[in-house]
């Protein structure tokens, strides 16, 4: 490999299966009796929060949780549907750490670091054993053993399920656990909290400011390592499948104080989401990728056609995904399929009102295998397009559209999981390393349970154990005086700016340069348009917002205004990360690089590093540090599903 | 699909601070469309609030798919409003009519005390949980996943009683202002399944006292079940009760998961 | 801005119990225990009900029947006991079984009543809550105050002006033949028959009985009870004024004719 990187993250040596063994028996220990000396504080409950809190708390660490949630419960991780992944080979299909290892690595684009990844594929399995004894109800079988099924194109059944409530089931594990240990009095929890700062001394993370979303009381937070896990950006683009609150202020204030951000602009689009009905939309909603195992997507082959559905006749409809991929037809991957439908709707043969879907058809299913089987495989996703469209799927073909779904990026960690600001650490979709530039699917809920259950409980005493018998940072120090004062400060701008523009109005506007420009497919044109855009918006933003009301009281206004004002910073980081990086990889397709059939276009020779951007102030270009990314077990190749 | 528009008139109970006194405050609501959720006809209506200078309503909501319990508010007097098995932010305009008068007011419960408009703390509910909501399996020492069977009828209702988004309607929606619904649902998820028997009777006791620090009695209106969002049957009420009865009473050295 | 950490968010709780003490004591404090005593206490006192019914079908054989019937319980169990101890016991546990009965709901009232001082501002819509379930209170209140008139007018007689010690059939249809009284009856039988509509039923939830496989009967049993205590009850009062049951030994000294030593 060509690259040079300045950025090195030391991986342990040995093999590959070794590594993990090794680096647990070489790294430093912090003695049980010791542990209560340390302060840790960790920063959102999603599954990666509160499992890392947990299990903090139960090695008997002093942890305070915070949370903007009025309970750790809420985290945008109860809204996973699909399941999670663990080399369980419970199936008997042939599934090894080694085969999930390897289909990540492939699945990512060849841009994820192999030492983690083969970790994540190990810890996989002990996840699963330790959500059983937490009582988390997986589906089973008759004889009462555990059911898998395949997902998201994989060859194997390797996906652990709750119904279409994996996420919730496994947050829920997480969050009873943390409850038991804040019940113990080891886990202080603090909800309806916001982190607004991330608190760095002499070049380590010496604790965070937040703020009481109640009373608007600023104060800070102190401790001897900081853990953040606060999910992904997915909002940046106004409308995502994220949770309306999901935001990027946690990381990116830490990003602003020296923490890298690394490769942003992998942005994963989920194929077979409910598309926008009207100007009013505030969120989108997935339905699950299952749907495509018996649906045929399909758009009329005139453009602008204003017939109903049952009303176009067979040889006029294009099932475009049957006919450019016939090996994979409607299963191809979620960026493939995602792609095409962009390509149909930008075409002019999008349907619905807006023009802005394709159908998803089962009546050829319901035919061939009747309604009963399509409702027994379906029939909760059927009823949830229902009350959320007004049409019945079992009649009229469904309407989707593809829609920003997760954040492959983040901050930056070594193996230790532990960002280049020392005791800093980084959990789930708020880091950036497993799952490459795409992610597969039922991958997301496994990285978040293995950083925080797994991973974080044995590396964070790597970094604490030196620092036995120091006391934290005191919160009257100079350095938390001046980030409360930054934050207080912040606050008031916000508040005096008293323009004519509502903070969501400015946030749609953003979110639609991006989606447009930087968002399934962009270019070197359209990303040098979205960098001419941003900062005339975040102008905008801060001469003519209008954030009403005080900051004494709760101020949903005010708090979405300081998330607003991040992304607008964060939004041009995106585009930088997208402009430079000259080739197409997983979640970030560059147009002009493409192979003739319009496959995404990979180059190992100059690209294949992590880009990690470190902040130089606002409006001014990040600097670029790579790590560059070596394959001694996976050897690159191209994906082809033709 | 409906292109029409409809107009509603709202009356939304304002309330500035945890003390301030509260009033209804009614605004016309024009260009309602059908496709709109409940909450996103709330947006509008905050969006030009704002323009007008005013604040806009507070609300709680985060993950708009029905799942994360952060929204609720009483709709024309009925928790979550009049479509059942449904979470506010899954309720679509299309549910009402052009014309419609629509008043929402917070959840109300001693243990619920509002904290500006319609979001009020619940964390009474995390209480309750804290006080036994869990199965003590401290990470690491798990044994294998499939080392004991779960019968799948086991395992089915134990998933119906833990499909709890934990959003409190039941108790907003209770005449008695009781959690029942709430607790019952972790307590029987957690009871019927093999893991959770080591801890069934002291689990069982501890959340049903901890949940009568905070709540009313359970006079099995079945208002909780018809408010829930996830349509969770009052049956996990009878099984709480059993097991808190039996936990009480019965010699527990000697009574076994079997105990019928 | 704060130096150190302080509690933040959560809610006192509106009602702190007494810990410790005998498992029974600390079963009954609760709420869940309350209601397990008012279901048990509601089966005795729903058992009362209808051996009371029963025993007051015989008005319509006759006027030895149904003294016979008083005189009977007064015998129970033969030979085995001094004549009325076991009916004095049974009416010991009778008392005792209402009073905890009220006892309960009382404490349950005010438990609800703390879980929400202040009520809803705006119309409430209740869609599974029945008239009986919301009305239990009342209806309850309503038999409580009908029972204590009905012992004065039946029982002890105070509120009877022709009552006769000893004479049930003449001093019950005595009784009924006044419209103001029949129609009291008949009120409180209705409410009676609505508490035990819902009674009937939760009081298996309150116990955990359930079984999805019977609770349709569960259900069906509530209603069906509350028919049967209606109709029979109903029927008494229904038949004096319709002249149907008459005086048995009419005259102007029925007390002189009719006495006989009788029960109830």
């Amino acid at each position: 490999m060509s690259i040079r990187g300045d950025l090195v993250a030391p991986v342990p040596p040995g093999p590959l299966e070794d590594k993990w063994d090794n680096h647990r028996f070489s790294i430093k220990l912090v003695n049980p009796a010791n542990k209560r000396r340390f302060e840790i504080i960790v920063v959102g409950t999603g599954l990666a929060g509160a499992s890392a809190a947990a299990t903090l708390g139960e090695l008997g660490y002093n942890v305070k949780v915070i949370t903007f949630h009025d309970s750790p419960r809420r985290a945008h991780s109860i809204a996973a549907q699909g399941g999670i992944n663990a080399a369980k080979n419970y199936k008997n299909d042939g599934d090894s750490v080694y085969r999930l290892f390897y289909d990540t690595i492939k699945g990512g684009d060849y841009r994820a670091r192999e030492a983690n990844v083969y970790r994540l594929a190990q810890i996989s399995v002990d996840i699963i054993d330790q959500c059983v004894a937490q009582g988390v109800p997986f589906a089973r079988e008759y004889g009462g053993l555990l059911d898998n099924r395949s997902f998201g194109g994989a060859q194997v059944s390797r996906t652990f399920y709750a119904r279409g409530q994996t996420g919730q089931q496994l947050l829920l594990g997480a969050y009873q656990a943390l409850m038991r240990q804040v019940h113990l009095g080891t886990v202080t929890l603090i909800p309806r909290t916001e982190m607004l700062d991330l608190v760095v001394k002499d070049g380590r993370a010496a604790g965070v400011v937040c703020r009481d979303l109640n009373t608007g009381e600023i104060y800070s937070l102190s401790g001897h390592a900081v853990v953040l896990a606060t999910g992904g950006y997915g909002n940046v683009f106004f409308l995502s499948t994220n949770a309306k609150n999901s935001n990027v202020t946690a990381a990116w204030r830490a990003a602003k104080k020296g923490a890298y951000f690394a490769n942003p602009c992998y942005t994963q689009i989920h194929p077979t989401c409910i598309p926008a009905s009207d100007d009013f939309q505030s969120k989108l909603t997935l339905m699950s990728e299952s749907l495509r195992n018996d649906g045929r997507i399909w758009v009329p082959k005139q453009i602008d056609d204003p017939r109903s559905p049952d009303q176009i006749p067979e040889d006029e409809r294009d099932y475009y995904l049957e006919r450019r991929y016939p090996a994979f037809g409607n299963l191809v991957p979620r960026d493939v399929a995602s792609r095409a439908a962009k390509r149909e709707v930008d075409a002019g043969r999008g349907v619905g009102p807006l023009k802005n879907g394709v159908y998803l058809d089962f009546s050829d299913a319901i035919r061939r295998l009747g309604r009963n089987v399509i409702e027994e495989r379906y029939g909760n996703l059927f009823e949830m397009y229902e009350r959320i469209t007004g049409e019945d799927p079992y009649v009229v073909p469904m309407r989707i559209y593809p829609a920003v779904h997760y954040t492959m990026g983040g901050l930056w960690v070594d193996y230790n999981l532990m960002s280049n600001l020392p005791g800093l650490f980084v959990l789930g979709e708020a880091n950036f390393s497993d799952h490459g530039a795409n992610r597969l699917g039922a991958s997301a809920l496994m990285q978040g349970l293995a950083d925080g259950y797994f991973v974080i409980p044995y590396t964070i005493g790597d970094y604490l154990a030196p620092m036995l018998g120091e006391r934290p940072v005191p919160v009257d120090d100079p350095v938390f005086r001046e980030a409360e004062q930054a934050v207080s400060d912040l606050t008031r701008r916000l508040l005096s700016i008293n323009g004519k523009r509502t903070v969501d109005d400015i946030h749609r506007e953003l979110g639609k340069v991006l989606w447009d420009n930087c968002g399934m497919a962009r270019s070197e044109q359209s990303l040098q348009k979205a960098l001419a855009e941003i900062p005339a918006i975040r102008e905008e933003f801060w001469k003519n917002v209008r954030v009403l009301g005080g900051d004494e009281t709760r101020n949903q206004a005010l708090e979405k205004a300081g998330r607003v004002a991040d992304f607008l910073e964060f939004g041009e980081l995106m585009c930088i990360d997208a402009l430079h990086r000259n080739e197409s990889c997983g979640g970030h397709f560059r147009e002009e690089y493409q192979t003739e059939d319009g496959e995404a276009l990979r180059d190992d020779e100059n690209f294949a590093y992590v880009a990690a951007w470190e902040f130089t102030g606002t409006g001014e270009q990040p600097k670029l540090h790579r790590e560059a990314l070596e394959f001694e077990y996976v050897k690159p190749s191209t994906r082809s599903y033709k | 699909m409906s292109d029409k528009q409809m107009r509603i008139t709202l009356t939304a109970w304002r309330q500035d601070g945890p003390d301030a006194p509260g009033r209804f405050e009614t605004y016309d609501v024009p260009g309602v469309s059908p496709d709109m959720s409940f909450l996103e006809m709330l947006d509008v209506v905050n969006e030009r609030l704002q323009r007008e200078g005013k604040e806009p309503i507070a609300f709680d909501h985060d993950c708009r798919e029905g799942i994360c319990g952060s929204c609720g508010m009483m709709i024309n007097g009925q928790a979550h409003g009049p479509e059942r098995g449904t979470a506010t932010c899954q309720l679509h305009m299309r549910k009402f009519r052009d014309g419609d008068h629509v008043t929402i007011e917070p959840w109300r419960a001693a243990a619920f005390p509002v904290i500006r408009d319609l979001i009020v703390d619940r964390t009474a509910l995390d209480r309750i949980i804290e006080s036994g909501g869990y199965i003590s399996a401290p990470t690491g020492g798990a044994p294998d996943a499939n080392l004991i069977p779960i019968p799948k009828p086991v395992a089915d209702a134990a998933m119906d009683a833990a499909a709890c988004i934990g959003c409190g309607a039941c108790v907003a929606a209770c005449p008695n202002g009781a959690a029942q619904l709430f607790t019952a649902a972790k307590v029987q998820h957690l009871n019927l399944l093999p893991q959770g028997q080591a801890e069934r009777w002291d689990r069982t006791i501890n959340m049903v006292e901890t949940m009568e620090e905070y709540f009313g009695s359970c006079t099995l209106h079945r208002e909780c079940e018809a408010a829930c969002p996830k349509s969770i049957s009052i049956d996990f009420i009878a099984l709480m009760n059993r097991d808190y009865a039996k936990a009480q009473l019965a010699q527990r050295r000697l009574v076994g998961q079997t105990f019928p | 801005m704060a130096a150190t950490l302080t509690p933040r968010g959560g809610v006192a709780p509106v009602r702190r119990p007494r810990k410790g003490g005998p498992a029974i004591v600390r079963f009954y404090r609760s709420a869940v225990g309350k209601k397990w005593v008012m279901a048990v206490t509601g089966i005795a006192l729903m058992g009362f009900v209808l051996v009371h019914l029963i025993g007051n079908i015989k008005l319509y054989l006759s006027k030895e029947e149904l003294n016979l019937y008083g005189e009977a319980l007064r015998d129970m169990p033969g030979h085995l006991l001094p004549r009325t101890w076991l009916l004095w016991a049974f009416r010991l546990g009778l008392v005792a079984a209402f009073v905890l009965h009220v006892h309960s709901a009382w404490g349950l009232t005010v438990i609800n009543r703390r879980a929400r001082p202040v009520g809803y501002q705006s119309k409430r819509d209740y869609v599974a809550a029945t008239f009986a379930s919301r009305t239990m209170r009342w209806t309850g209140l309503i038999v409580l105050l009908y029972l204590v008139f009905h012992l004065m007018d039946l029982t002890w007689g105070n509120a009877n002006p022709d009552f006769v010690r000893g004479d049930p059939y003449n001093n019950l249809v005595y009784s009924m033949q006044r419209p103001a009284v029949a129609l009291v009856y008949a009120l409180a039988n209705v409410a009676l028959a609505i508490h035990l509509s819902h009674g009937a039923w939760s009081l298996f939830q309150s116990l955990g009985i359930n079984n999805p496989r019977y609770n349709g009967a569960l259900r069906r049993f509530a209603y069906g009870f509350a028919g049967i205590i209606l109709v029979g009850n109903l029927s008494f009062p229904i038949a004096v004024q319709l002249g149907l049951v008459d005086l048995a030994c009419p005259g102007d000294d029925p007390v002189a004719e009719c006495n006989e030593e009788s029960g109830l």
